[in-house]
């Protein structure tokens, strides 16, 4: 008996939204594919754009399988069920001394929807995206059976399942390896750059790097300062590395407290708040010079502090523009979209910009070496997604892509140009998913299955 | 060591809450319920997350004649119990119980007689021992029929007059015996159902439950704002009520 709910949804950037159907197994023998109609798995709705919305079929929760199932503690290897997030892997493992092996910049991800999309952290640069640390996963195929793979066995339908976007099956069990810790808290040290060629020069020094490296930018300031940044690294303290009176090495910081009640008026934020923001934040952060012990939550997870951070940016939500530029054209890439963005007068309140290591053998996986930058834009209408849509030319013309994990705009066309291994995606789903049972608001966008 | 408590229904959202808050605080449990594979899921969940011991046996509330039997498994497993939570429910078609009687039994033999016949087992067994626990999860929909569950009311208001008299015949064997009333939780039961409020989380009711255990209390109301809602419902005269569409 599996009763359905329906709810207009959105993902973590508040558009574009969905009237969707609504459906939550308790238990994973409740989890089947529809007869008819489509499925999307949603874990904690934390990708931006739609990728776990539908307006045309169901969306399946996976709040309530979140189980672990498995931990060996002589290799780190933790099987949980999908809808187990980081949070609660952290609280659980944390104590005894283990961490993820990558972590994106908010613990309140499903490890399913991690894999999905992929994701990366702070140390993409040394161990790559999740994905890689995945040893197997288990789907739920559109036939209804279920199907391990590895990067050993079924390893193509492994491969198009990393950055997937779920469209390959449900992912119903995952294998992953935690990396050891000596403490939970991080050596941190934040160095200011001033700017951009300086900011290059840090993140592709080898010296200067350290385990997590990532930089924030200062997207307001043009001219003398363009691309003044805050190079942010860090690494896991060793035990010698905690001062005398830090009491508990192994200390697991309390979840958030505070939350944003509401929607904000959306005049909060505008050119001026941002400007302004991103100066006091400029000076804040670069004064903590040299090195400093802090918990990791700060470190990785510092928006997570503020439960609905979203609602800042009112009704109208927000846009998360995430693209990736390979080497060798990365800071001309960069450097353009920068321009064009402080040229375009719309100002982003958020600018990060990531060294990437190299890709992987996911087909649709979004990092490949180069860099990567992130940023924030207020949803206001026409206005922004013309903007996006000059950047996506500009992406396009420098061989780079756009993260599909934040994409609400994205064209088919765009898609294509960016994404060289789609078609041999697109095969293997037709093979897995002949009936094109799972579909999203942002596959059917993006028509990423093929022309429907 | 805190000692073992035996959860019937173990695969229930709200068992699950209830579970966890048992765990936290360190006690051993014996998980019950039909589904093996789910049991083992959910007890290797808590084995990790708890770090506790936990074992499952497989128990069918209609299968009455295997009652003793089970309790017996779970007793030697475990080296003893100190408690049970009686978690398992069904809530049954309303509409489709007027003129499918199979319905009619299925919601009885579940709420009321499967439920009655392992908790008979249960005092027994701690009657004997002259302590611990029983905690019978019933529903407000027991507290006065409505023409919209009065199957599964009808049920569970047997239930909780059972657990009242169990109450009263363990009292002087030291046996606390604790009734919890059910308002709305965000289980599979409820899910999509029109016309909820102040739906409650099942972590949360599983903490409320041990908290009101532990404050060796007779009877609450979870959420606790339902006791004074059904104060109301129950004082509203029967030749009013009878006029009303809940």
């Amino acid at each position: 008996m599996t009763r359905s709910l329906s709810k207009t949804i959105s993902g973590w950037g508040c558009y574009p939204t969905a009237k969707s159907i609504l459906i939550r197994p308790e238990l994973m023998r409740d989890v089947n594919i529809p007869k008819q109609g489509s499925l999307i798995c949603r874990g904690q709705g934390r990708s931006y754009g739609d990728a776990a919305i539908s307006s045309q079929g169901q969306v399946m929760l996976s709040e309530r399988l979140n189980r672990f199932l498995a931990f060996d503690d002589s290799t780190g290897i933790l099987t949980a069920e999908a809808g187990a997030t980081l949070a609660e892997i952290l609280e659980t493992f944390v104590p005894r001394g283990w961490f993820p092996a990558v972590t994106p910049g908010t613990q309140y991800v499903s490890i399913g929807g991690a894999i999905a999309a992929d994701v990366h952290g702070k140390n993409h640069h040394h161990a790559g995206t999740l994905g890689v640390h995945v040893t197997e996963l288990e789907l739920m195929l559109a036939d209804g059976h279920r199907q391990r793979c590895s990067p050993e066995k079924n390893e193509s339908l492994f491969w198009a399942t990393l950055g997937g976007m779920g469209l390959t099956g449900i992912i119903t069990e995952a294998s992953f390896r935690l990396i050891p810790i000596e403490t939970a808290a991080i050596m941190a040290e934040h160095n200011p750059a001033s700017d951009l060629e300086v900011t290059f020069k840090w993140l592709e020094d080898t010296d200067y790097d350290d385990q997590y490296t990532v930089a924030w930018i200062d997207c307001a300031s043009a001219r003398r300062h363009f691309g003044r940044s805050i190079v942010m690294k860090g690494h896991h303290a060793r035990r010698d590395e905690l001062p005398d009176d830090w009491k508990d090495p192994f200390f697991v910081p309390p979840l958030c407290s505070k939350s944003i009640p509401f929607n904000f008026p959306s005049f909060v934020l505008n050119r001026f708040t941002m400007a302004v923001f991103n100066e006091r934040y400029y000076r804040h952060q670069g004064r903590k010079k040299g090195s400093f012990i802090t918990d990791y939550a700060s470190f990785f997870y510092p928006l997570d502090a503020l439960a609905h951070w979203n609602r800042l940016y009112g009704r109208r939500g927000f846009l998360q523009y995430q693209v990736a530029i390979p080497d060798p054209y990365a800071h001309e890439g960069i450097r353009r979209l920068l321009e064009h963005l402080i040229n375009s007068r719309q100002g982003a309140f958020l600018a990060v910009l990531k060294r990437f290591g190299s890709a992987n053998a996911g087909l649709l996986s979004f990092p490949v070496a180069g860099y990567t930058l992130a940023l924030d834009l207020p949803m206001t209408g026409k206005k922004v997604l013309n903007l996006l849509q000059q950047l996506d030319e500009l992406v396009i013309k420098y061989g780079g892509r756009v993260y599909l994990a934040k994409d609400a705009c994205l064209s088919p066309e765009s898609l294509r140009a960016m994404y060289p291994r789609l078609e041999e995606w697109q095969r293997i789903k037709q093979v897995v998913d002949p009936e094109r049972r799972f579909q999203s608001d942002l596959s059917r966008r993006l028509q990423l299955a093929g022309t429907l | 060591m805190r000692g073992a408590v035996l959860i019937l229904g173990a695969t229930s959202a709200i068992a699950r809450g209830t579970a966890v808050a048992l765990a936290r605080r360190g006690h051993p449990l014996y998980l019950g319920g039909r589904d093996e594979a789910e049991l083992a899921r959910i007890a290797a969940d808590l084995i990790i997350r708890y770090q506790i011991k936990v074992h499952w046996g497989t128990v069918d509330a209609g299968n009455y004649a295997a009652h003793g039997l089970f309790l017996e498994q779970a007793v030697e497993t475990m080296g003893g119990l100190e408690g049970v939570v009686l978690a398992f429910g069904y809530l049954g078609d309303t509409v489709a119980a007027r003129t499918e009687f199979e319905e009619v039994k299925k919601i009885m033999a579940i709420n009321l007689i499967g439920a009655v016949s392992l908790l008979n087992e249960c005092a027994n067994y701690l009657e004997n021992k002259r302590s611990g626990f029983i905690i019978g999860l019933s529903s407000v929909a027991g507290d006065r029929g409505r023409q919209s569950n009065y199957y599964y009311g009808a049920a569970k208001g047997g239930l909780s007059i059972f657990l009242q008299g169990l109450r009263n015949r363990l009292f002087v064997s030291r046996v606390q015996v604790l009734t919890v009333k059910l308002g709305f939780v965000d289980t599979g039961m409820t899910f999509g159902l029109p016309r909820l409020f102040w739906v409650a989380l099942p972590y949360t009711v599983g903490e409320r439950i041990i908290i009101a255990l532990e404050q060796r209390q007779d009877r609450v109301y979870v959420p606790w704002f339902w006791r004074y809602i059904m104060f109301i419902i129950c004082a509203i005269p029967e030749f009013l009520f009878k006029r009303l569409k809940l």
